[in-house]
């Protein structure tokens, strides 16, 4: 579904990835996880089309396409979708007047018909219900002065209306309390049904104690130094970054 | 009449100096009349001033040194008729409409729906040839025709407009809608409507004024509305703009509020090549309270300038003030707002901000908020931001789906709703968006 390689990025003059190779098929979950400042970040902003980056080197397929010659609302349309770690207030816009315009967008790309009103109400009750998002919430302001918990939520709500075929979660679980992390990680668990990917980015293991992940990869200085499967999320926890950083550094200086 | 105590030497100023004594000339022993003598004092007034200049502190950011160059036809008949206007329509236009053609009310076009125990219109030119008694006691009383060059000329020169009454206690249900428009298809067409408009004592009422141009010339349109609110009357009050980017158009709405009464008033400017509006507010009694909100659109190089005045006069009132811009291509804006408040007005609220959004870099606005204060026990506050739209909101929505230039224009018609929500003439504000919704498709 997705293949990675070789890919460099860099942010004005600064280079933060430096080589990534990754591959991911239909219904799999990985984690990406490092220390701060190791690139997890870059990755999902690179993959969503962030301006500020500049890819320097390498190439990412998405379903056969380059998706780097892609705008990220073709990337979007493409199936991908990006959950922000900071997601952005928009004055003014509706949650739903804005995901109606996106859900329409995408379908037009698709060859697809709009939904009318009645059919995009039906399917925003439903998905609604996942994440326990409250209808009052939903038209108001987007984002506006919703709580950190209530934004977050609201990206899981839209990526679940959006239905993307790869999700990116970008430290999804940064300022959620224990029962905001339980109902986002549930949301997202209800979207797992074998085919639909995702790619989620934490520096914690607690998001993955919910979100069980298939792989593991660990991010250092713009690389992945290291890949397993949950049990290494799990002593990542315990014994935290600084004996792979020794790895990884002592292999640099020889 | 001589223009040698000032400089201007400009070919409108000589145009209108020599249509001034034309009209004199025909006023057939009634020039003694204290409505005419008053006219002859604005004209002096305004050969004294001449047209200002970027000098001039009120006019610095806004230069009329290209409309001074021109000249334009103030006299020419129009064959503009009901075929012509079904090619403008503004839909679902209901109530009382009137329509100015070139400045001239068409009485044909035009319809009066509202009773006449509850609200009395005439045309100003009726009642300047025949009942000059209905307008003497407010005409000149409040716009200032001393010092102000263009409210001077327009108060000399004006010969036609609306004068508009609502009795005591009566509710207007339907608007009023005056619809001036400058049919500048064959020639350049210049124009001073004058209007007034009393409100009486305990009413209510919503009036706009909507201005357009029909064809590609250019229009001079030096307009000067009064209204006078009398006690615990309450006014709505809309102006439109959408004229063409040769044109001049230069608007004062002089406002005079008495206790308890309430103003509130929306200024849309969507086109027009030269804007100059003021908006000057009295606030002359207690527990007044005025809303004055704004929006302007300009693109190309279309020039848009707001001057605002509010005068707290008395203790106990408030004011609310928002205007906000979207500035595109190499356009130009100006805010200049101020606000008095007089030694008497304690316990005065007065809130004034200015915001805008600059698509290009070519692109300028200036603004100025300008606060006098002379009471003690007063909350003020003014703001003004001018910003660019925000690239990761831009991001955000592109990141679901959405184009980036339509991610660019929801979020601009979402600035712009805070002030086009404001419009409660559904008529004026469909028509309004629709104009937006336009002009956005370029942004």
């Amino acid at each position: 579904m997705l293949t990675i390689s070789n890919l460099h990025a860099r942010i004005e003059e600064k280079e933060i990835l430096r080589g990534i190779n990754l591959e991911i098929k239909p219904g799999e979950v990985h984690a990406i996880m490092g220390p701060n400042g190791s690139g997890k970040s870059t990755l999902a902003s690179v993959l969503a089309g962030r301006e500020d980056y500049e890819v320097t080197d390498g190439s990412v397929t998405f379903n056969g396409k380059d998706l780097l010659d892609l705008a990220p609302e073709k990337r979007a349309a493409e199936g991908i979708f990006l959950a922000f770690q900071y997601p952005v207030e928009i004055p003014g816009v509706t949650t739903i007047n804005f995901l109606k315009t996106a859900l329409n967008e995408i379908r037009k790309y698709n060859g697809q018909e709009p939904l009318d009103a009645a059919q995009f109400l039906k399917r925003m009750k439903e998905k609604a219900k996942l994440v326990k998002i409250d209808d009052a919430l939903l038209k108001r302001s987007l984002n506006e002065g919703f709580s950190g918990g209530e934004k977050k939520r609201n990206e899981i709500f839209q990526m679940a209306m959006l239905e993307p075929s790869l999700g990116l979660l970008d430290e999804t679980d940064s300022g959620l309390d224990i029962d905001a992390l339980r109902i986002v990680a549930e949301g997202v668990n209800q979207l797992r049904d074998g085919k639909r990917s995702f790619v989620v980015v934490t520096h914690y293991q607690r998001l993955l104690d919910y979100i069980v992940p298939d792989f593991v990869h660990v991010l250092y200085k713009g690389r992945i130094v290291k890949s397993g499967t949950k049990e290494l999320a799990l002593e990542l926890e315990e014994k935290g970054y600084d004996w792979i950083k020794n790895e990884v550094d002592a292999l640099e200086v020889a | 009449m001589s223009s040698i105590e000032n400089k201007d030497t400009s070919s409108l100023k000589a145009e209108l100096i020599a249509d001034f004594q034309l009209s004199q000339a025909k006023l057939n022993g009634k020039a003694a009349l204290p409505i005419h003598q008053l006219r002859g004092e604005a004209m002096q007034n305004f050969d004294k001033l001449g047209f200002p200049t970027i000098r001039h502190e009120e006019w610095k950011y806004s230069n009329v040194s290209n409309l001074v160059k021109q000249t334009f036809d103030f006299h020419t008949k129009t064959d503009f008729n009901q075929a012509d206007l079904d090619k403008i329509p503004l839909p679902h236009l209901t109530g009382n409409v009137l329509y100015f053609i070139n400045g001239v009310y068409n009485a044909e076009l035009s319809q009066i729906t509202t009773a006449e125990n509850k609200l009395k219109v005439i045309p100003f030119s009726e009642a300047l040839a025949q009942q000059p008694e209905l307008i003497e006691g407010y005409f000149g009383k409040y716009a200032n025709y001393e010092t102000d060059a263009f409210t001077a000329l327009n108060t000399a020169l004006a010969n036609d407009g609306v004068v508009v009454q609502v009795a005591d206690n009566k509710i207007v249900e339907e608007p009023i809608i005056l619809r001036f428009i400058s049919d500048v298809r064959l020639a350049n067409i210049g124009s001073q409507p004058r209007n007034l408009i009393v409100v009486g004592k305990n009413s209510q009422v919503k009036i706009a004024e909507a201005y357009r141009t029909v064809g590609e010339g250019a229009a001079f349109v030096n307009t000067v509305t009064e209204i006078i609110v009398d006690e615990s009357a309450m006014v709505d009050y809309y102006k439109v703009q959408s004229e063409s980017d040769k044109s001049y158009h230069i608007g004062t709405t002089q406002v005079y509020q008495k206790g308890r009464s309430y103003f509130y008033a929306a200024t849309a400017t969507l086109n027009g090549g030269f804007v100059r509006n003021n908006l000057n507010v009295v606030l002359d009694g207690e527990h007044i309270e005025s809303h004055l909100y704004g929006l302007y659109v300009p693109n190309g190089k279309q020039h848009v300038d707001n001057h605002t005045v509010v005068d707290h006069r008395k203790p106990n009132c408030e004011s609310h003030e928002l205007y906000k811009g979207i500035l595109m291509d190499k356009s130009t804006g100006v805010f200049n707002g101020k606000i008095f408040v007089r030694e008497d007005a304690q316990k005065t609220n007065a809130y004034q901000n200015c915001r805008n959004v600059v698509t290009s870099d070519e692109a300028t606005m200036n603004t100025k908020p300008q606060l006098e204060i002379w009471a003690d026990d007063v909350k003020c506050s003014h703001g003004t931001t001018t910003g660019q739209l925000n690239d990761e909101a831009i991001f955000y929505m592109q990141s679901r789906g959405i184009p980036k230039k339509e991610a660019i224009r929801l979020q601009l018609l979402a600035f712009a709703q805070d002030v086009v929500t404001q419009i409660k003439i559904d008529s004026i504000r469909e028509y309004i968006e629709e104009l937006i919704l336009d002009k956005l498709q370029g942004a």
